[in-house]
């Protein structure tokens, strides 16, 4: 599959990056370039085979639990603070660019 | 006191019976950073203050006379991808130049709880992305088995760190093969736990489903001690397994004699630089010698594994990175007009070339039209390759393998080929993929004094018998 120049400026916006026009140059040859390697996987026949997104349902598990009960130890009581505290309201605004103190500062949303 | 056979429990003997102390220790791991790593680049942070405070405690301990914890004044460095409360940490990245958490690592403060005493943090490819540190945003790394060579990646100041004694012990990170092969480019000791075993609470995420944090080390018995520390259950890591952890350490002693070691002929291929298979054919004969039984394997999906391992790896990256837009934290561009502006500016300033392929490779394979024939296609793929392991792990124990199909390469020779990079990953990524274990052992050198690294593969959660594996190796070469 070829990827165009208004293919990579499109996947750029949903990947919200602005990028230069040397940079969309070469992102267009590297992304083909990679493309077509990965095109290989077309040739397995994958029509029966599930898709496998996590490991972790499938190994290290209890069997003889069945669905979500499998997963129990990974749930928590569900009140305030119930596996720990949270963090206080100063700290989590010190690495802010910009704030009033209460508020994240941000520039003003314009619809586009 | 010599540095390059200083193991953990040489360490902290040598501070338990008053031989030494642990701020003493420190001040010495300092003075060899200060004097050594200009020409290595291996740290990016030095944390003095956290780690002389450890460092008195531990002392306070020892004058008592009062038992050590378990890495009790030990000198340790941590990847920069793992968090610090208090202590800047940046991924590798611009995009979090000015970052300092306001949390620790689990795997970090489980290690700190053991006494470990946290010198700095370490250099990496940015977001962990890359197979060589060239793609820090600060500088890269030189292995200190050879300067003008990359150390691998991306935990390469990990693995220069315990090469260059500069750290007892590090912690790593692998995704592709982020640990194991620097170790194995450094010749030092890399061990990337089951996926699940041990917390990515605090590492800060490059693909979800593939990362895992750990140790680098001298021997394979202090990264039996290492995993041993910070393996377990952590409430703060839904994916994180509830399966007992081992005494690893005590495993390593067991025989090796009449286990099963497979041998894969898609990892033995062309494409495997010849001095490297020498190296790794040597080191298979010698475990047949200690009498494992060598068993021929194959793994047919092998060649899949690459295209896999960068469509489920950046899709699960671009979904991760989205979090980094200037608003909260990290890097913000001035002057933005609007909100999209200034996300889209903070995000081209801050995240590095590699980084970007990566997240538009990732945003590419999800978008609509395109995720059936990329993202679906490889989860099955991956089913395929996790198959293939279950059915060897029928007929052995473990698998042996090159860690890598060449040793370290020169600084630069890769750059500029994306893909030519992403093919050193080879024989690592199928194990990410799978979620299996594997260590990396050194196991020899080519004609240019370049370190080989023998790989191990093991069933899930049987770290024990890889670690008997590599240990009955390392004490027989």
């Amino acid at each position: 599959m070829k990827v165009t120049e208004k293919k990579v400026a499109y996947v750029a916006a949903l990947a919200n990056l602005e990028l230069t026009e040397g940079e969309r140059t070469r992102m267009l040859r590297d992304l083909n370039s990679i493309l077509d390697y990965v095109d290989r996987l077309n040739q397995l026949d994958t029509t029966d085979v599930p898709p496998m997104a996590q490991v972790s349902d499938r190994y290290g598990i209890d069997e003889s639990k069945v669905g979500s009960a499998r997963f129990a130890y990974a749930s928590r009581e569900d009140i305030l603070e119930g596996l720990r505290k949270s963090l206080p309201h100063e700290v989590a605004l010190q690495n802010a660019p910009d704030t009033d103190g209460t508020f994240f500062k941000v520039p003003k949303v314009i619809e586009r | 006191m010599d540095l390059n056979s200083l193991t953990i429990d040489a360490a902290r003997s040598a501070i338990q019976e008053r031989k030494t102390t642990a701020t003493a220790l420190a001040e010495t791991f300092f003075a060899k950073i200060q004097k050594d790593d200009p020409q290595i680049g291996a740290y990016l942070m030095l944390s003095k203050d956290r780690a002389f405070t450890k460092a008195a405690e531990i002392d306070s301990l020892a004058a008592k006379g009062e038992q050590l914890p378990r890495l009790g004044g030990v000198p340790v460095g941590i990847k920069d991808v793992m968090v610090t409360r208090g202590v800047r940490t940046t991924a590798g990245s611009k995009i979090l130049g000015n970052y300092v958490p306001p949390y620790d690592c689990t795997a970090v403060a489980r290690l700190e709880a053991a006494g470990a005493v946290v010198l700095g943090k370490l250099n990496c490819d940015e977001f962990a992305m890359g197979s060589s540190t060239e793609n820090s945003a600060w500088h890269p790394v030189h292995n200190p088995r050879d300067l003008s060579r990359v150390p691998g990646g991306s935990s390469g100041g990990s693995a220069a760190a315990v090469a260059a004694d500069m750290a007892v012990a590090t912690l790593g990170s692998d995704t592709g093969g982020s640990i194991r092969q620097p170790a194995s480019f450094c010749g030092v000791v890399g061990l990337m736990p089951t996926y699940g075993r041990v917390s990515r609470y605090g590492l800060i995420a490059f693909a979800s489903s593939l990362d895992h944090i750990g140790p680098l080390t001298k021997t394979v018995r202090d990264a039996a001690i290492v995993l041993r520390t910070i393996a377990g259950r952590d409430p703060m890591d839904a994916t994180s397994a509830e399966v007992p952890v081992p005494d690893y350490v005590a495993e390593l002693e067991k025989p090796v004699r009449g286990l099963k070691l497979g041998v894969a002929k898609e990892y033995f291929g062309e494409g495997l630089d010849s001095e490297v298979r020498k190296s790794v054919e040597g080191a298979i004969q010698k475990l047949a010698e200690l009498g494992c039984e060598i068993v021929p394997v194959s793994l047919p999906h092998t060649e899949y594994a690459i295209p896999t391992y960068y469509i489920v790896a950046t899709a699960e990256a671009s979904s991760n990175l989205a979090r980094f837009d200037g608003v909260r934290y990290g890097y913000r561009a001035d002057d933005s007009r609007t909100l999209s502006e200034m996300y889209r500016r903070s995000r081209d300033h801050g995240f590095g070339a590699e980084v970007k392929r990566r997240i538009m490779l990732g945003t590419y394979a999800l978008s609509a039209g395109y995720y059936d024939a990329y993202y679906l296609k490889a989860q099955k793929v991956r089913t395929l390759l996790v198959r293939d392991f279950e059915e060897a792990f029928k007929k052995v124990d473990a698998i042996v393998t090159p860690t890598s199909p060449t040793a370290a390469f020169k600084l630069g020779e890769k750059v500029d080929d994306p893909l030519a990079m992403y093919l050193a990953d080879i024989f690592t990524v199928t194990a990410d993929l799978a979620g299996i274990p594997g260590i990396s052992v050194p196991c020899g050198q080519t004609k240019e004094h370049l370190p080989v690294g023998l790989q191990i593969l093991g069933r899930h959660f049987d770290e024990a018998t890889i670690l008997r594996v590599a240990h009955a190796y390392e004490q027989a070469a």
